[in-house]
């Protein structure tokens, strides 16, 4: 009998469980956690901003599925890991004995070091919580300010303009997501905020944050040489996340920006693993650990380390992350290596809104593709494609969904479009029907 | 009898596959939405893709007759239930294009 912990409820913890109780009816497993809500659907908190789902649908297992299971759920805040004990030391003062461990302890948002951070009416959007805080702040609330890049600021920045909010969102540079969307595709997702009345600040950097009796009234910005002043009730952060590496640093794990872990999602230490966002993972393909923030690989890192947990011996391969995403209400699919070339400004720290890494991202994305760019845009619709001799190694689908799942498949399995590469790369033809056309062939070759 | 339940449903259909809807694959003309209607009433049904999923709930959530939608989502299971209406409003209100119709040839 083996005696498996888990730390951490999110995707990655559960998804292990999982796993390990596939391969092992019979043994122990415990989920530890901090989180009073459990195991619940982190991206679903965008809709439940947004109003679009209520709270208690975002629970994708009830109590009767970890019995069924007979996984344990235990509410704890772990201290310490011991790992030549192979013990873990708990705030109480109890100490929970394993045989093999997983750190899923995920991320959290950073906050900047501005005056009045503490006060009432700051919000960010890491969890359950939080979102009860901007759902209750934002009843009162009139007027929100939105700083940051990436999905999360948008997901802020579109569910508080749902509760009826007027929003400024303060953007550093000269665009949104600069460190993954062109120029051409920024200026879409821009457009499109606009039109739903919100109002963009470029080259604008929060100064402070005004408060009177312990609540936020307004915040005070630079832009540029301007110092500007808003009257608000709300300050909204989403300048990127730090993955949870406390635990793994005290034990002496070897740890970077995250857990350090090979393809079978193994820690520096024995018997400890690591997955999720948490964890820093082995690329093939860049020779680099990189970092991810996404629910899907999250899930498979999860499942792949509950497998090798229970004595087996999976690789875990980054290979092409993908994520679908909402961007100014505009369904949006990245899919393999998107960077460009690697200037200054797209270097892993370059989206100046964002310090590292943000929630629904990936450092993969960042890698730069050898291919070059075949482009389409239409209206709100956009393509955009990574394309080296023989393969497709990236893609942004704005818009029209249609050939997204085609394009994943094509990424993902590798398909050889040495064939209709130069058409894909010319102007004269159109770039959807090209791509249309392959993927029928393909599908009926392969059906 | 038969004649108006059956006009009700062809509505439904209509609102289904709205042209302006980005996750519905095979959006043609006037033509192929009708011959689609009938397709889908005769064989269609609906499909998730799992790696898209990630779990929110919305499309059980919007289910007229309370098909668990994300539970067949979660494991990639076509939605083949005798129940299924295929009315669409987990297709049309999934965020993340998860769900999908089929129309086996």
């Amino acid at each position: 009998m083996m005696n498996y912990v888990i730390i951490g409820s999110g995707a990655a913890g559960i998804a292990a469980a999982g796993s390990i109780r596939r391969e092992d009816s019979k043994s122990k497993i415990q989920v530890i956690t901090n989180d009073p809500y459990g195991y619940y659907s982190r991206p679903g908190l965008a809709y439940l901003l947004a109003g679009e789902v209520p709270q208690d649908q975002l629970f994708p297992f009830n109590e009767g599925y970890f019995k069924e299971q007979n996984i344990q759920l235990v509410k704890a805040t772990v201290q310490q890991i011991l790992p030549d004990q192979h013990q873990l030391r708990i705030m109480d003062g109890s100490q929970i004995p394993y045989d093999r461990l997983l750190l899923s302890t995920g991320a959290t948002a950073s906050m900047p070091g501005v005056p009045g951070v503490e006060l009432e009416g700051v919000v960010k959007l890491d969890n359950m919580e939080d979102a009860d805080r901007i759902l209750k702040n934002a009843q009162k609330a009139r007027t929100a300010v939105v700083i940051g890049g990436g999905i999360t600021a948008l997901e802020l920045v579109e569910g508080l303009a749902a509760g009826g909010i007027q929003v400024h969102y303060f953007l550093r540079g000269e665009r949104y997501w600069s460190s993954v969307l062109d120029e051409v595709e920024s200026k879409i997702v821009e457009n499109r905020l606009i039109q739903d009345g919100i109002k963009i600040h470029y080259y604008t950097e929060l100064e402070e944050i005004l408060g009177k009796k312990g609540k936020v009234m307004g915040v005070i910005a630079r832009q540029l040489q301007t110092r500007l002043q808003f009257d608000c009730q709300m300050v909204a952060f989403a300048i990127g996340i730090k993955p949870r590496v406390d635990l793994a640093v005290q034990s002496g794990l070897k740890t970077q920006r995250g857990v350090i872990v090979d393809e079978g999602l193994h820690t520096s230490q024995p018997d400890i693993f690591a997955a999720g966002d948490v964890a820093q993972v082995y690329d093939r393909l860049s020779g680099e650990y990189l970092l991810d923030s996404l629910w899907r690989p999250a899930i498979e890192q999860g499942w792949i380390a509950g497998l090798n947990m229970a004595g087996g011996n999976y690789i875990y391969e980054k290979k092409y992350p993908f994520n679908v995403t909402r961007l100014g209400g505009l369904i949006t699919t990245i899919i393999g290596r998107v960077g460009k070339e690697i200037l200054e400004e797209n270097k892993a720290n370059g989206d100046a809104d964002v310090a590292g890494i943000m929630r629904g991202d990936s450092e993969v994305w960042r890698q730069q593709s050898l291919g070059i760019i075949a482009q389409t845009y239409e209206e709100s619709n956009r393509i955009r494609l990574y394309v080296t001799p023989t393969y497709i190694t990236g893609a942004i689908i704005m818009g029209d969904q249609t050939l997204s799942r085609p394009l994943q498949i094509l990424i993902r399995e590798q398909v050889d479009i040495s064939l209709i590469r130069d058409t894909l790369l010319s102007p004269n033809y159109s770039l959807v029907n090209t791509l249309s056309k392959f993927w029928e062939e393909y599908t009926q070759k392969n059906a | 009898m038969l004649h108006v339940a059956w006009n009700v449903m062809g509505m439904e259909r209509k609102m289904m596959i709205r042209r302006d809807n980005p996750y519905s694959n095979k959006l043609g003309g006037m033509f192929k939405e009708t011959s689609l209607k009938l397709d889908t009433l005769a064989s269609g049904y609906i499909l998730p893709d799992e790696n898209r999923c990630v779990q929110c709930g919305i499309c059980s959530f919007n289910c007229p007759i309370n098909v668990d939608v994300r539970s067949h989502a979660l494991r990639g299971l076509a939605i083949q239930e005798s129940k299924c209406l295929t009315c669409g409003e987990c297709v049309r209100r999934c965020p993340r294009g998860v769900l999908r119709f089929v129309y086996p040839d």
